[in-house]
């Protein structure tokens, strides 16, 4: 009971806001004021999201196969920056002077929109689909490695001088104390390193449309080359989607990491 | 004829009984004004084994820093310290520490805390969940062993600390004012706990406390600490049988006798203060 509740609180408002969103969309249609080729009527949107989801459509791949190919490359391009950025986050809380000399070349880099890395990459690697892993890469490497040291160096020195005392030293008590103790932290630069691949990865593709490439990015230009309006906004909602169902999973991960701890405000 | 060199140091004679001792220890920190502020000057201690000593004095005596060298967790700019007639080189389970914060690891539950101590000292995995669970019911906690950290009580944490400090079996514990954040019935019932645990594990002992009431109780010998610079300047033993009673008269006897030595130090602090 208390349960269907708290489910019936939680996703209540956000269903009425969609509900209201395409009420007012739909009303605007009808209203005879927009051309449909400008601003369809959500139901022109539904049905040509319904229609393309899981059929192509010539010459386009259908909108699931771009989810999944975007979502490919999302993941290829996180798990080398992630990789790389924790490992650099890692020796800059070990090291001041790494702190001092890469750090603040991170700090530098994170300041630079990652789409921005698209003409070199282009002219490095070439209109390809490396180009665009590149971007995504280059992006996430800043936010991780900043959020890696300083979850590392705010690990509160009272847990590692309690783990001193109980004889854990070197590399266990960085494994068993050190990192864990950080996890938070990191979780939060995961979020942002997810967020920011998913729009220099968006950008990218919309960009740079390599031959026979697929992905959610080409998807919408593609759409727009063709003026298919209901399309592009078709293409659009599930962007939409992707990021709800990751921003959802890190919530859910969050919650658990922060809640085992005693850090949440309203557990 | 040439005579062989020991290469081994011979302790002195005070050294040879001593569990724990400091010997003309000092320890300066620098300030955030520039040049230093002296913690301890010229501090001599010596601890027999199984002995429970309560460090007393007035804020910023270097009580903590005392601790904290015995602790091995800082070193001393001057003088050394030892444990059974070895220099203390850092940290280790030999000396388990009682932070005045609990200090539990608030991703492991109550029971991976004291798992944890037990596993640093070597005990195998199938040992640890019995070993665990046997220094949490000393600690009357078994019923909270799969709780976080942070859903216990203040109380219950410092109970639970208290349990993974004795799982390691120390030689010696050392205790920075574990019940100054605890009210003050809670404070009477942990004191109470902790010496019939101590009675049974009978540890050597080091207390620092602000709370005369509370070295008095648990406390074979109080040593008091001067304004800073601190150094020791005055010891009472206490011989009061166990197990001892807070209400005792006898006890508040020598809880005057020490307030009034006690209160002399903290006025030369407060004087100090003013002066600046």
């Amino acid at each position: 009971m208390s349960r269907l509740r708290s489910i019936v609180r939680q996703l209540g408002p956000r269903i009425a806001a969609v509900v209201g969103l395409l009420l007012i969309w739909q009303l605007a249609a009808w209203s005879g004021l927009f051309s449909p080729s400008v601003l369809p009527p959500p139901s022109d949107v539904v049905g040509s999201f319904l229609h393309n989801f899981s059929q192509p459509q010539p010459p386009r791949e259908s909108i699931l196969v771009g989810t999944q190919a975007s979502l490919i490359r999302l993941v290829v391009g996180l798990a080398v920056g992630v990789a790389a950025g924790t490992s650099i986050g890692l020796t800059m809380a070990a090291s001041g002077l790494i702190q001092r000399s890469v750090g603040s070349l991170m700090a530098g880099l994170q300041a630079l929109p990652s789409i921005s890395w698209l003409p070199l990459a282009m002219l490095w690697f070439g209109l390809t689909e490396r180009a665009v892993l590149f971007v995504v890469i280059i992006g996430s490497i800043p936010a991780v490695a900043i959020a890696t040291a300083a979850a590392v160096r705010l690990v509160p020195p009272l847990l590692t001088r309690a783990g001193r005392t109980l004889g854990a030293r070197g590399w266990t008590l960085y494994r068993r104390i050190v990192l864990p103790a950080g996890v938070p932290g990191y979780v939060a630069g995961l979020q942002q390193a997810w967020a920011l691949g998913w729009r220099a990865l968006m950008a990218g593709e919309l960009i740079l449309m390599a031959t026979g490439g697929k992905g959610l990015g080409h998807l919408l230009e593609a759409n727009r080359q063709l003026q298919n309006t209901p399309a592009i906004f078709a293409v659009m909602i599930m962007i939409m989607f992707v990021g709800m169902a990751v921003e959802a999973t890190f919530g859910v991960v969050d919650r658990r990491v922060r809640g085992r701890r005693g850090l949440l405000a309203n557990p | 004829m040439s005579i062989p060199r020991t290469l081994v140091a011979l302790p002195d004679a005070r050294g040879v009984t001593a569990k724990l001792s400091a010997h003309g220890v000092s320890k300066r920190f620098r300030s955030s004004r520039g040049g230093g502020v002296s913690a301890l000057t010229d501090v001599d201690l010596d601890i027999t084994s199984g002995e429970f000593v309560c460090l007393i004095g007035p804020s910023g005596c270097g009580k903590t820093t005392l601790l904290n060298l015995f602790a091995g967790l800082e070193k001393p700019d001057m003088g050394e310290l030892r444990l059974d007639g070895r220099p203390i080189a850092g940290p280790g389970p030999d000396r388990a520490v009682l932070f005045q914060d609990p200090a539990l690891f608030p991703w492991m539950s109550v029971r991976a805390n004291v798992e944890f101590a037990l596993e640093m000292i070597g005990v195998s995995k199938d040992e640890r969940p019995d070993r665990a669970m046997q220094w949490l019911r000393k600690v009357h906690l078994a019923h909270f062993a799969d709780a976080q950290p942070h859903e216990l009580s203040g109380g219950m944490r410092q109970r639970a600390a208290l349990a993974r400090a004795l799982s390691c079996q120390p030689e010696v514990l050392l205790a920075d004012e574990p019940f100054a954040a605890l009210d003050a019935q809670t404070r009477e019932i942990l004191q109470r706990e902790l010496q019939e645990v101590w009675s049974e594990t009978r540890n050597t002992f080091v207390f620092v406390t602000h709370n005369v009431r509370e070295a008095v109780f648990l406390a074979d010998r109080v040593v008091l600490m001067s304004a800073p610079p601190g150094s020791l300047v005055a010891e009472h033993v206490i011989t009061a049988p166990r197990p001892r009673d807070i209400e005792d008269v006898l006890l508040s006897k020598v809880v005057v006798d020490i307030h009034g030595h006690l209160s002399k130090e903290v006025e030369k602090v407060v004087a100090a203060e003013i002066d600046r």
